[in-house]
């Protein structure tokens, strides 16, 4: 017998494969991790397992038909990234669009902020280890998924915006079933709340982990609540108003610490910001046509243009060029948030534990549909 | 605007349903003959700004500090773009993100856009934002196929991926970047699937590069043997 310690106890650094099959990734992300016993010494994040070309596929759709696309880029918040493109070729065609289809097109963005902040939470707090908010998340997005699907006829890609305007207007009593339902989420984002916000466990699992501070989340290019977890005061919201947000009050809500907890604070606080502005546009809604003047064939003179709109997920950014006779655009690019945000995983993830890993990838709110397009 | 007239004018076509030139396919009376895509386009319009457009203050700033380095100021529905030479990128870009009146301390974006009949194929732009002054600007570089760009990661760590992004779809070569590797295509693809000769279908280079390696593929039915 040999007295050399079995190789169960050496003390090499160990390389493991996280994804693309895993469930706490949100869809097939890759992290490759090399670990010191626990601790996350140096990561790799492999994306592009999803990636269809869609920047490629618009080059060859006419405008009309890349709404359609545009839908599956960020299947859970469709309705934002409907709104960035079509506010970005109106831009660029220089339409003006009605004063109610931008109040239908705020509230639909809200709702869907609402929709997707209730499978974050859900998702993200379940990785951690609570399962009832997921039940409970879920159950509300449920609700606005009928008010969707009440709307425009379906629950998931909802192809909810035109060029100069919307397909629809809102149906009769849809305006009185939306108030209801911010009076519901009022309570129930208490709900979570209790269940969450003083939770000890919760606290420990998301207290000082993946703190980033204002200056490198800039640096990053990190975007949205991450951005402003950090204490960065940046919303595209209040910054470049779009639709109609600057007609309506809201807060921007900042985080001092730039930890996963204060992320998560920023996220429940923008339930109710969203609620908030929901509420005004439904009040003040005016009356008139949803579809500005718009030619039958879509073609924009020749130019480029970057538009950016805050989706759920951060700065969603569509930067367009048109060669001005074709009806189809020359190039398409999407500055997509999950992207852009996944790219400070690695940053917020070295140092800490694996089971940490799981909490920081929800933290930052990722759909890799957005991510690889 | 820009400055050369265009064959797919709307006016001619409302008049006129069968375009005189055979340029368009509209109307679908035109034989199929008339199908024959249209010349590619040379370059996009980069429209110079009026005269009387006030120039925002951080671009009277660069100008004066970098006078050579600038090609050309382009204005198009409110954005701004500086055009400025692949060798004076750096220089720009530190001066836009360092000076007071630019402050531009956020990437938004970095992409690319491919324009093959012209000599120096490839536009890289960089879009800007500065979470202080809250403004943007665009830089455009243009770079043949066989130049290079040199990374902005230095500057805006931001830029990393976006700069992997468009050295993985477009094939423009950067110099001096981090972690220059494919990023959405696999490690072992050839070819840039963004660049306008690629095809929208089918395996793409592969095929016309080497058809005999593209034909292995097709006929490999275990998938570890692909890996």
């Amino acid at each position: 017998m040999s007295n050399e310690p079995a190789p169960i106890f050496d003390t090499d650094e160990l390389v493991i494969n996280m994804g693309p099959q895993h469930p706490s990734t949100h869809g097939v992300l890759r992290i490759v991790l090399r670990l010191d016993g626990e601790r996350v010494r140096d990561a790799d994040v492999v994306v592009g397992y999803i990636h269809r070309g869609i920047e490629k596929l618009t080059e060859n759709r006419d405008w009309t038909q890349i709404i359609l696309l545009t839908d599956r880029m960020d299947y859970v918040a469709a309705a934002s990234s409907n709104l960035g493109y079509c506010e970005t070729v109106e831009k660029l065609m220089e339409v003006e669009v009605p004063r109610r289809a931008k109040y239908i097109r705020t509230i639909l963005a809200e709702l869907q902020r609402v929709a997707s902040h209730c499978l974050w939470l859900g998702t993200h707090a379940m990785d951690i280890g609570a399962m009832t908010v997921f039940l409970y998340a879920f159950r509300e997005r449920e609700l606005i998924l009928d008010l969707f699907e009440e709307y425009c006829g379906a629950r998931l890609t909802y192809n909810s915006m035109r060029i100069g305007g919307l397909p629809l207007d809102i149906p009769t009593g849809w305006d009185r079933k939306v108030r209801a339902f911010c009076d519901v989420m009022d309570s129930k984002i208490q709900e979570y709340e209790e269940l969450l916000t003083n939770n000890r466990i919760w606290l420990e699992r998301t207290r000082g982990i993946g703190v980033i501070s204002g200056q490198e989340a800039t640096a990053l290019g990190l975007c949205g609540p991450p951005l402003r977890g950090s204490g960065v005061y940046r919303d595209v919201r209040k910054d470049e108003p779009y639709a109609a947000y600057d007609e309506f009050d809201f807060d921007v809500p900042l985080g001092t610490n730039g930890d996963t907890y204060d992320r998560y604070l920023i996220r429940l606080e923008e339930f109710r910001q969203s609620l908030r502005i929901v509420r005004q546009a439904i009040d003040g809604l005016p009356d008139g046509p949803v579809m500005g003047k718009v030619p039958r064939l879509i073609k924009p003179k020749a130019g480029e243009t970057y538009h950016a709109i805050e989706s759920p997920k951060g700065e969603l950014g569509y930067f367009i060029v048109s060669d001005g006779r074709s009806t189809n655009p020359y190039r398409l690019r999407v500055r997509p948030p999950s992207f852009c945000n996944l790219q400070g995983l690695k940053p917020l993830v070295i140092g800490h534990l694996v089971a940490d890993v799981v909490a920081l990838i929800g933290t930052i709110d990722i759909v890799l549909g957005e991510v690889d397009r | 605007m820009a400055d050369e007239p265009r064959p797919g004018d709307s006016k001619v076509e409302k008049s006129n349903p069968v375009a005189p030139k055979p340029a368009r396919a509209v109307a679908p009376t035109s034989k199929p003959a008339a199908k024959t895509p249209p010349e590619a386009p040379k370059g996009p319009s980069d429209p110079l700004p009026a005269d009387d457009l006030e120039r925002p203050p951080f671009l009277v700033a660069l100008q004066t500090a970098l006078p050579d380095a600038v090609e050309q100021f382009s204005y198009w529905v409110g954005d701004w773009t500086v055009i400025v030479r692949p060798v004076s990128l750096l220089e720009v870009a530190r001066f836009l993100k360092e000076s007071d009146e630019g402050s531009f301390d956020y990437c938004s974006d970095v992409t690319a856009s491919d324009w093959p009949p012209r000599e120096k194929r490839f536009d890289v732009i960089y879009c800007l934002y500065s979470t202080r002054r809250r403004h943007r600007v665009r830089i455009k570089v243009r770079v043949a196929e066989d130049e290079t760009v040199p990374s902005v990661a230095d500057l805006w760590p931001a830029a990393n991926w976006l700069e992997r992004e468009v050295w993985d779809m477009f094939g423009v070569a950067i110099t001096g970047h981090p972690d220059l590797r494919r990023i959405l295509m696999p490690e072992n693809w050839q070819g840039h699937p963004q660049r306008k000769d690629y095809p929208l279908e089918g395996p793409g280079e592969l095929l016309f590069e080497s058809p005999m390696e593209w034909l292995r593929l097709r006929n490999l039915t275990d998938e570890t043997e692909i890996e």
